[in-house]
């Protein structure tokens, strides 16, 4: 039985990480290495690392960045931010990357999704999309980091970037993003309704329940967190435990004495 | 040990080397063919779609540089992926019309590749994530001390069509039952991704490179 995943997000700015709230008000909360260290040690079972000095800007990946923190990681890595081109998915990938998340582009250049699907699977893209709600159900998505609304009407995007190859939707409250407060589970839930492919919940995580929430009521196929493991004492394995204390499938670790990574 | 990595234009190959040298081996990054005998054994990574890949190894000279090194020189070759897919006979993936049986693989494992929906799975694709595997009836030593019910990473959409059920050496349920390692002779293929899979895929991978073969 497939499992449910429980994905950190690392947002990348300058030298180290940073989360904000609600796309704003950064604080650094510490240095990228050894924090892909610690989680690969800790087996978590995904890593999305995007990186937000370069939304918006004409500056490529900082491919060798990139290697350096995926020399320590043996669990998927989804690289993002600034990803405008195949060219850069094809060195990232050599870089160290598994997949590539891509949002802002996904506007501007309308094939980019399904180019990079076409050459490297629709496995490999992450369709990225960043939502604020307007209320009487009603989503609408923003690009350039949370900061320029596209007039897009959610439901109707995620469709068309499923149409267009993506393989997962990583899908982001703003309002919710840092706040701790619960993922938006009407928007999950009616975004995962309307497509196939799976839906990352994102935006909002403050505690274990939230979790279970998103998978159990608004179908959810993985919970991305960042300011949980941040500030609190919460860590991705006790979030499983209590998504296998729900009843939802998660990932046994495997024990490997000679083999300690 | 040298371990050639094959560089056809696709995959994660930095990852795929990490791993490699985590378990104190030497990966090579194989830019052109010829350059393969100089490795005690082979992987084909793959993050890629069927027909793309089958054309890049193609033009690439690979197809009968990777065919004779295996067959004539019984070098020992891992595929990963779209790259254990590439070791069937046929793919659907992004085929162009023609042959209604897909593009031509390396055909070193008989069968063919097809999209999860068309093998009967009603499940949301592309099946990605953690699935746990069950080995096949006969035990292959590429998972020595992994068990029935161990999780792997998986991301994929299509899957391999084993003819002859003897060369499956593990399956998972997404559904339906999906062939997710096979095997014949000295040439091996996981689905999952080992490089990914953390502790679990870090001893299937040492077991790959202790091979009696390799």
């Amino acid at each position: 039985m497939l499992k449910v995943r429980v994905i950190p997000t690392l947002l990348w700015k300058n030298f180290g990480l940073v989360k904000g709230i609600g796309f704003d008000s950064w604080r650094r909360v510490g240095p990228v290495l050894p924090a892909i260290k610690v989680y690969n040690q800790r087996e978590v079972d995904e890593l999305v690392l995007v990186d937000i000095t370069l939304c918006g800007t004409d500056e490529t990946p900082d491919y060798e960045s990139i290697a350096d923190f995926g020399q320590d990681c043996f669990v998927p890595l989804a690289v993002g931010g600034g990803i405008v081109n195949i060219e850069q998915v094809r060195r990232l990938l050599r870089a160290g990357a598994d997949k590539v998340t891509v949002n802002t582009a996904a506007y501007t250049t309308p094939s980019l999704v399904g180019d990079i699907a076409a050459r490297f699977g629709v496995q490999c893209v992450v369709a990225s999309i960043d939502v604020r709600c307007e209320g009487n159900g009603v989503w609408r998505t923003y690009s350039n980091a949370g900061s320029v609304p596209t007039g897009r009407e959610v439901i109707e995007w995620a469709r068309e970037l499923e149409d267009r190859g993506a393989g997962e939707i990583l899908l982001t409250s703003i309002e919710r993003d840092g706040t701790m407060e619960g993922y938006d589970l009407p928007l999950i839930e009616a975004v995962a309704a309307a497509v196939k492919i799976p839906v990352i919940a994102s935006g909002g995580a403050g505690n274990y329940r939230h979790m279970v929430d998103a998978v159990i009521q608004a179908g959810a196929s993985a919970v991305a967190a960042a300011s949980i493991f941040h500030y609190t004492e919460q860590t991705p394995a006790g979030a499983k435990a209590a998504l296998a204390e729900a009843g939802i499938p998660i990932r046994q670790t495997f024990s490997a004495p000679a083999l300690e990574i | 040990m040298k371990v050639g990595i094959i560089d056809y234009g696709v995959g994660n190959l930095g990852s795929v080397a990490r791993a490699l040298e985590a378990l104190r081996a030497t990966p090579v990054l194989i830019e052109r063919p010829v350059d393969m005998h100089l490795n005690d054994c082979l992987i084909l990574p793959g993050v890629g779609s069927f027909t793309d890949c089958a054309r890049l190894l193609d033009q690439g000279g690979w197809t009968d540089a990777i065919k004779q090194e295996v067959r004539a020189f019984s070098r020992p070759l891992l595929g990963i992926c779209v790259g254990m897919q590439l070791l069937a006979d046929f793919g659907t993936e992004g085929a162009i019309d023609g042959d209604p049986r897909g593009t031509p693989g390396l055909g070193f494992v008989p069968g063919s590749v097809d999209h999860l929906s068309t093998l009967g799975c009603t499940l949301r694709l592309p099946h990605v994530g953690w699935n746990e595997i069950t080995r096949g009836e006969t035990p292959d030593n590429l998972f020595d001390g992994i068990s029935d019910g161990t999780d792997f990473y998986f991301t994929h959409s299509y899957a391999f069509a084993a003819t002859d059920p003897s060369d499956v050496i593990a399956t998972t349920d997404y559904g339906v039952p999906v062939t997710v390692a096979v095997r014949r002779g000295h040439v091996w293929g996981t689905q999952f991704h080992p490089e990914k899979s953390s502790r679990a895929g870090f001893r299937l991978l040492a077991n790959f490179l202790a091979g009696p073969q390799c």
